[in-house]
C-alpha cells in the first residue's frame, strides 16, 4: 500500500517517521544542553544528544558508527566530564552564570555554523530531500560483506599511515599523563619528607 | 524483509511481519491491510511485551535463584514461603517493592533522581535486542556490528549509576558512584579486548554467526579455538564480573562501608529498577560469554548445527521452530550456568579495596589481556586457524573440518580434552564437597565440636 499523497511506501513512511522523533530528540536536548545551568544535567541532556546521533546513525546502516558514538562519546567522554565534574565541585550543584558578553559570542557563532550547516545542505544533491530516502537497505547476510570487515581492511590497509600516526599520537599522550601524575605524586611525596 | 528491521526483526517467531499482523487486522478487524502507524504501533507493542515479559521473568528467576544459593552456601534454606520451594518469591517482593513509599531526599536534585532510574535499565533492555536465543530466535540477527553493540549500550548504563549517585546527594551514594565510574571504565578495556581475542578467532562480530561458527561439535566452540581463547574466556568471566559490579568487586554498592552505594536513597519502584537491571546484565553478561566462546545455541556434539544446516535450506517451518525451541534452552542453560558460577565467587570471596581492584585491572588484566591479543594474531598468522563459513566448512563431522592445518585440530581436540577434564574436575571436587559438608554441618550440632576445648 502507498501513501497517494505522498506517493512513498509504507516502509518510507514509517521510517521517515522514526526519523523525525529522533531527529526531534536530539534537536531538543541539544537546546537543553545549552539552556540548562546544572552542569550535571547538562551531561544528561548531552548523554540523550547523543543517544539520538547514535539512532539516527543505526537508520542509516552505520552500525558501527552509531556502537562507536556510543562508546566513546556517551560511554567515555561523557562520563569523564561528570567525574571531572565530581572531583572539582565546591558545592553540590554547580550552577553556569554566563556573561553577557559571552552570550553574545556564542549566539553569533551558533548563528554562522547554523547559516554554513544550512548552505551545506541545500546544496547537497543526492539523496537529501527525496522523502523516505533512508530506509534501511537489508544487508547481504550471512557472506562475508559486512562493512565491519572492509572498514577493517580499509585502516590496516589504505589508511595505515594514519591509523597509526593517530595511535601514536595516543601513546603519547598516554605517557606524557603518567609521567605528570606520577611527578606531582613525587613532588607531593618529597614535601612530605621536608 | 520490512523496515521493521529498522527497529527488529523476528525472522521465525509467528509473531513477526506478516503473521499476527493479518491475524488481527484482516480477520478480526475485518481491514483490507494494515495502515503503517498501525504496524509500527504493533511492533513496538510486540518489542515491548515481548522484551519487557523476557526480561522480568529472567530477572525475577535469577534473583530468586541468587536468594536460593546464597541461602545453601550459609547453611540455610533460602525464600521457601511463597509458592513451591519459593519460587513466587521474587513476584511477592515485586508487588511489595511496588507498593512501598517511593521516597525523594529533601535535598536531592528531584528531577535527575527520579530519572536515573530509567537511564541505568534502558540499555540492558537494548542489549537483548542481539543475544541470539537460537539460530532465528534473535531480534535483529543482521546486525553486522553484534558483539560491540551490547558493549557500546551497556556502556550507557554506567551514566544511569552516576546520575543516581549524584542526585541523591548523599555522600554514601556519591562514593559508589565514584567508585562505578572508575571500576566500570577501566574494565571494560579488559573486557573489550578479551572478546576481541574471540572474534579474531571466528571472523565475525555478529552473534548468530559466531553462533553459526561453532555448530560442529565442541572442538569447534570458540574457547578450546586456540590457547589464546581459552585463556581469554577467564579473563572475559574476571572483566565482566567487575564491569557487571558483581562480587567480589561489588564497591559501587559495598554494604558494608557505604550503606547501599549509590542507590542508599532509592526505595520502592525505582530501587526495583536498579535491582533489575543488576540481574538482567548479568545475564546479557553470561549470554555474551556463552556465545563467544561457549558454542552460544549449540550442543557438544554438532546435532543442531546438523540439523539446521538441513532445515535452512528448506522450508521447514515447524522443524525449524522445534529446533530454535531446543536451542534457546540450550543457551539459556549455558547462560544460567555462568550465572551460577558468578553467585558462587559472589559468596565465598570477600571484597578487595578499590585500590585492588584499580592495581588488578591495570596491571594485571591489562596486561594479560593485551599479550592474550598478540598471540592470538601472531596464532592466527602462523598456525591459520581460518575463520571458516557457517553452515560449509563446520558441518559436524564431516570431510572439509578436517581442511584445517593438523596444528589447528590438534589444538582444538587438546585444549577440548584439558576443558573437558577441567570441568569434571571440578564437578568431581563440589560433589566431594557437598557430600563431606553434610557430614560437617551434623557434626556442628553438638557444641563440643564447635568449641573443643568447652567439653
Amino acid at each position: 500500500m502507498t501513501n497517494a499523497l505522498l506517493a512513498i511506501s509504507d516502509e518510507q513512511l514509517a521510517t521517515n517517521v522514526l526519523f523525525y522523533a529522533l531527529a526531534a530528540g536530539v534537536a531538543l536536548s541539544a537546546l537543553a544542553v545549552v539552556l540548562s545551568r546544572n552542569i550535571v544535567r547538562t551531561a544528561l541532556f548531552l548523554l540523550f544528544t547523543l543517544g539520538g546521533v547514535a539512532g539516527v546513525y543505526f537508520m542509516l546502516n552505520a552500525e558501527f558508527l552509531a556502537a562507536v558514538q556510543l562508546v566513546v562519546y556517551a560511554g567515555g567522554t561523557l562520563i569523564l566530564i561528570v567525574f571531572a565534574v565530581m572531583l572539582t565541585s565546591k558545592s553540590p550543584f554547580i550552577r553556569f552564570d554566563p556573561k553577557a558578553i559571552e552570550v553574545v559570542v556564542a549566539a553569533i557563532a551558533g548563528a554562522i555554523m547554523l547559516v554554513a550547516l544550512l548552505a551545506g545542505i541545500i546544496s547537497t544533491h543526492g539523496p537529501v530531500g527525496t522523502p523516505g530516502a533512508i530506509v534501511r537497505q537489508p544487508l547481504d547476510w550471512g557472506t562475508s560483506q559486512y562493512p565491519v570487515a572492509d572498514l577493517g581492511q580499509a585502516l590496516l590497509g589504505d589508511y595505515l599511515l594514519p591509523f597509526e600516526l593517530a595511535s601514536v599520537l595516543l601513546l603519547v599522550v598516554m605517557i606524557g599523563a603518567a609521567f605528570l601524575a606520577k611527578g606531582r605524586r613525587r613532588r607531593a611525596a618529597g614535601e612530605e619528607k621536608a | 524483509m520490512s523496515w521493521a528491521y529498522a527497529i527488529a526483526s523476528f525472522p521465525a517467531l509467528p509473531l513477526a511481519d506478516g503473521f499476527g499482523q493479518t491475524l488481527v487486522f484482516k480477520d478480526f478487524l475485518g481491514l483490507p491491510a494494515a495502515p503503517w502507524w498501525a504496524k509500527l504501533a504493533w511492533d513496538l507493542a510486540i518489542i515491548a511485551g515481548v522484551f519487557g515479559g523476557m526480561l522480568s521473568v529472567i530477572a525475577m528467576f535469577c534473583i530468586w535463584w541468587e536468594r536460593k544459593v546464597a541461602g545453601h552456601m550459609q547453611c540455610r534454606f533460602g525464600p521457601n514461603r511463597v509458592g513451591p520451594i519459593g519460587i513466587l518469591q521474587s513476584v511477592a517482593d515485586g508487588l511489595k517493592l511496588m507498593l512501598k513509599e517511593d521516597l525523594l531526599p529533601r535535598d536531592a536534585d528531584k528531577w535527575m533522581f527520579r530519572f536515573a532510574p530509567y537511564v541505568a535499565f534502558t540499555p540492558v533492555f537494548a542489549a537483548y535486542m542481539v543475544l541470539p536465543f537460537g539460530p532465528e530466535f534473535v531480534f535483529e540477527r543482521r546486525l553486522a556490528v553484534g558483539v560491540f553493540y551490547i558493549l557500546a549500550v551497556l556502556s550507557v548504563e554506567i551514566m544511569g549509576v552516576i546520575m543516581a549517585g549524584w542526585a541523591s546527594n548523599n555522600k554514601w551514594a556519591i562514593y559508589g558512584a565514584m567508585r562505578e565510574a572508575c571500576q566500570m571504565v577501566s574494565y571494560e578495556i579488559p573486557l573489550g579486548i578479551s572478546i576481541i581475542v574471540a572474534v579474531m578467532a571466528a571472523g565475525t562480530l555478529n552473534m548468530v554467526d559466531l553462533g553459526n561458527l561453532q555448530g560442529g561439535g565442541i572442538h569447534t566452540w570458540l574457547i578450546f579455538r586456540n590457547p589464546f581463547t581459552f585463556a581469554a574466556f577467564f579473563a572475559y568471566f574476571v572483566a565482566s564480573l567487575a564491569s557487571n559490579k558483581r562480587a567480589p568487586f561489588d564497591l559501587p554498592e559495598s554494604e558494608s562501608e557505604l550503606v547501599a552505594g549509590f542507590h542508599t536513597e532509592y526505595s520502592g519502584l525505582r530501587f526495583s529498577f536498579f535491582f533489575f537491571a543488576e540481574y538482567a546484565a548479568m545475564f546479557v553478561v553470561g549470554g555474551i560469554q556463552a556465545t563467544l566462546f561457549l558454542g552460544a545455541w549449540n550442543d557438544p556434539f554438532g546435532i543442531i548445527g546438523y540439523f539446521h544446516a538441513k532445515f535452512a535450506d528448506n522450508h521447514h517451518d515447524i522443524q525449524l521452530l522445534v529446533l530454535n525451541a531446543v536451542a534457546s534452552g540450550i543457551f539459556v542453560t549455558k547462560a544460567m550456568a555462568i550465572i551460577f558460577v558468578q553467585m558462587w565467587l559472589r559468596w565465598t570471596l570477600p571484597r578487595p579495596r578499590i585500590d585492588q581492584v584499580l592495581y588488578a585491572c591495570v596491571k594485571v588484566l591489562l596486561p594479560l589481556s593485551c599479550c592474550l591479543l598478540l598471540g592470538a594474531s601472531l596464532w592466527g598468522l602462523l598456525v591459520g586457524s581460518r575463520p571458516g563459513v557457517p553452515w560449509v566448512d563446520y558441518q559436524p563431522f564431516s570431510w572439509s573440518d578436517w581442511q584445517m592445518t593438523p596444528v589447528a585440530l590438534a589444538t582444538q581436540v587438546i585444549l577440548t580434552l584439558i576443558g573437558l577434564a577441567g570441568l569434571t574436575g571440578i564437578v568431581l571436587w563440589v560433589g566431594y564437597a557437598a557430600v563431606t559438608g553434610r557430614n560437617l554441618k551434623q557434626r556442628l550440632t553438638d557444641p563440643a565440636d564447635i568449641i573443643p576445648h568447652a567439653a
